[in-house]
């Protein structure tokens, strides 16, 4: 079938290749699922129930359905901020900084800009977090290409600085102020800058899924995509070419933390209605698995961030079954193992490697600006 | 050259760094002799998780393989040396416990990265998660110890002002980091098997040809490495805190990263590397103790953080990694 078609040296259609392209993640959240399971077992609980549990939870009610695409929304975001910078060669663990930072930009926008009308209000506010997380996220990419410090350390530590700073905007000059409140919190945004749902959708999911088509269109079609996937693949040629690989490091590097900070954005005018430390952890490591279920696809992210909404979404309905809802987490670290170690899975399944993939290499040592 | 003098100055600067420093002690100790002790004391115990996670990187990387997964094993470390003191008791036991699960986590990498020749860096960051996912998963709150690991005072060398104390005063993980230290310079720059290990990191074909068996080097060095991160782990639960607490490493493997490039990839120069760290670190307990709230403890928080970003911009171009990092083997 396909494999025989490429071994008679005729280019893959474009069917094949999205074939190829699906076959290991599915075959990856399928064999996590199993490792789940038997842990599940080992637990002494019933993954079958477990499961069942939370699919029905995540998918089976309207309101279970609103909460899929709330927890899916700021994933898709973060994952896509994750693949575009792997597009260019960049590993950006620093989503997580990127997105608190875009979240309370946002907040603050939306909770002090007084007397705006909604139009202007909410774009105000979502620009806002578009522009820290942009700021939070070109500075490594600055480091990167001004003094070579690798961004896999420089992004992680800049999270760190992002937890306290936001930290003490929560707590200090942002706080809310409001009698009776002792949590570090800002106050809550005013109506004019929330985030509106149509129907069981949420305007954030629909933005969401906007950006990832953007993202994958500007990196198929624009000189300027073009430009970032030659410097992924090949930084020295990319230079060799004529092409400036540090303004495209750091722009690629800016685009990320963008999209990352948008999500911040619109969890916080369309879901938390403020910011609030602590209430958006781990979404930026959650990123990495996501961007690399979806094989570093802008569009891939959209459907990996919705499983993974959909198991955040079903996990109290797990728990309430019986089994220990963090189960999940591990499921999703045995995913980003299977599907960064493809070939435990073709050895598995004696599947036949695709031939000449394009392959970005992220260990190119720590000295090297590309 | 103007080059020639730009290095002449550099290696001057170093030894005038050295030089102030010991005398901004010697001056800081005249003016406040407990405050002072208290904070070099300090500054060597929060130095030890990071000399320790440098130590693992140097061995990884001197045989040339990228360890980005210190995080992960200190963070699995500290929680199965954690248990271990649950279970057992045995403070010993704990430690040995610690260190084997590095030793499986490096193990892990090893095979990732060396065998199924993944990105190393990818190896490294789902380690991290998977660690981050597992002690999370298996932590029960409300688990207690027996106690942890406590000060060994050395007589009379204890004795000596500023130095005793800050030296010879310590628990037993802080007085081992010191140890390997010395010894794990010895190693890599004096004896054959370091000699090799560099070559695997620099040259692998050319070690090859000579008979050295690259995969075997690597793969023994990172699993070294693994069990030099999970006694940093042993540190954090076994000496420094006495519990585990989720994601209590808070970035410390990575700190470790930048402390072995400010190395340069050398015992040595990562544990003067770590002791800058360590007084970061010292420098805000310090200030909490003293009340000092003039200045936010977030951005006092901050600063080993900040520290670690500027140390790798201003070092990492200058220092040299080793040349085949981050590519695996393929023998020919």
């Amino acid at each position: 079938m396909a494999d025989a078609k490429i071994a008679n040296g005729a280019p893959p259609t474009r069917w094949q290749r999205f074939a190829q392209a699906i076959t290991i993640p599915l075959l990856a959240v399928v064999l996590a699922m199993l490792v789940g399971a038997i842990i599940i077992v080992i637990a002494g609980a019933n993954p079958l129930g477990g499961y069942t549990a939370m699919f029905r939870g995540a998918l089976g009610t309207a309101r279970g359905l609103v909460r899929t695409f709330e927890k899916a929304t700021p994933l898709i975001f973060s994952g896509l901020a994750v693949a575009f910078a792997f597009k260019a060669g960049l590993f950006n663990i620093g989503a997580q900084g990127q997105l608190i930072l875009g979240a309370i930009a946002a907040a603050y926008v939306g909770f002090a800009f007084e007397g705006l009308p909604p139009f202007v209000h909410l774009p105000l506010a979502l620009a806002a977090g578009m522009l820290a997380g942009a700021i939070w996220g070109a500075i490594p990419g600055a480091l990167k290409t001004f003094t070579g410090a690798h961004e896999v350390i420089t992004t992680i530590m800049l999270n760190f600085v992002a937890i306290n700073l936001t930290d003490y905007l929560a707590n200090g000059p942002w706080k809310d102020r409001s009698p009776g409140n002792i949590v570090a919190r800002t106050p809550a945004i005013l109506p004019s800058a929330e985030l509106p749902s149509i129907g069981v959708v949420p305007l954030g999911l629909l933005i969401a899924i906007g950006m990832a088509v953007l993202a994958w269109w500007v990196l198929a079609n624009t000189t300027f995509g073009y430009e970032i996937r030659a410097v992924g693949l090949n930084p020295a040629a990319a230079r060799y070419a004529g092409m400036s690989v540090g303004r495209t490091v750091i722009a690629s590097m800016a685009i990320s933390g963008l999209l990352a900070g948008l999500g911040g954005a619109v969890e916080t005018l369309g879901i938390v209605g403020r910011y609030q430390p602590g209430f958006n952890t781990g979404l930026g490591f959650d990123g990495i698995t996501i961007a690399l279920l979806a094989q570093t696809s802008p569009l891939g992210v959209v459907p990996a961030a919705l499983l993974f909404g959909v198991m955040r979404a079903g996990a109290n309905q797990m728990q309430l079954y019986g089994v220990d809802a963090e189960i999940i987490g591990i499921v999703q670290g045995t995913m980003l193992l299977f599907v960064s170690a493809p070939i435990i899975i073709r050895k598995l399944f004696r599947l036949r490697a695709p031939e000449g993939g394009e392959e970005v290499v992220l260990s190119t040592g720590w000295g090297s600006s590309g | 050259m103007p080059n020639n003098a730009m290095t002449m100055i550099r290696q001057r600067v170093s030894w005038l760094l050295v030089a102030g420093v010991v005398a901004l002690i010697f001056v800081s100790y005249g003016a406040t002799p407990a405050v002072t002790t208290a904070l070099l004391a300090s500054t060597v115990r929060q130095s030890t998780p990071l000399v320790l996670g440098a130590l693992s990187g140097i061995f990884c990387e001197r045989s040339g393989v990228i360890n980005i997964a210190i995080e992960g094993m200190m963070l699995m470390g500290a929680f199965v040396g954690f248990l271990a003191n649950v279970y057992t008791g045995n403070l010993l036991v704990a430690v040995l416990a610690a260190v084997l699960m590095g030793a499986f986590m490096g193990l892990a990498h090893a095979f990732m990265s060396i065998t199924l020749k993944m990105d190393q860096i990818i190896s490294g960051t789902v380690l991290n998660i998977l660690a981050l996912e597992l002690t999370g998963f298996f932590y029960q709150q409300g688990l207690t110890t027996q106690g942890k690991l406590t000060p060994v005072r050395i007589p009379v060398l204890a004795d000596i002002p500023l130095i005793g104390p800050v030296l010879f005063d310590n628990p037993p993980i802080t007085y081992l980091s010191l140890v390997l230290v010395v010894v794990v310079h010895i190693l890599l720059f004096r004896t054959v098997w370091g000699l090799r290990t560099r070559a695997v990191g620099e040259h692998p074909k050319a070690a090859d040809t000579v008979g050295i068996d690259v995969i075997r080097m690597r793969y023994i060095n990172v699993i070294i490495g693994g069990m030099i991160a999970g006694l940093a782990g042993g540190y954090l639960t076994l000496e420094a805190v006495g519990s585990f607490e989720r994601a209590m490493t808070n970035g410390r493997g990575f700190v470790a990263l930048a402390v072995m490039i400010f190395g340069k990839w050398t015992p040595l120069g990562a544990w003067g590397a770590a002791l800058l760290f360590g007084f970061a670190n010292a420098l805000q307990t310090q200030f909490q103790f003293l009340g000092i709230s003039t200045i936010p403890h977030q951005f006092v928080g901050m600063l080993p953080y900040l520290l670690t970003i500027v140390v790798l911009a201003g070092f990492v171009g200058r220092a040299r990694p080793p040349a085949a990092i981050g590519q695996p083997y393929e023998k020919e």
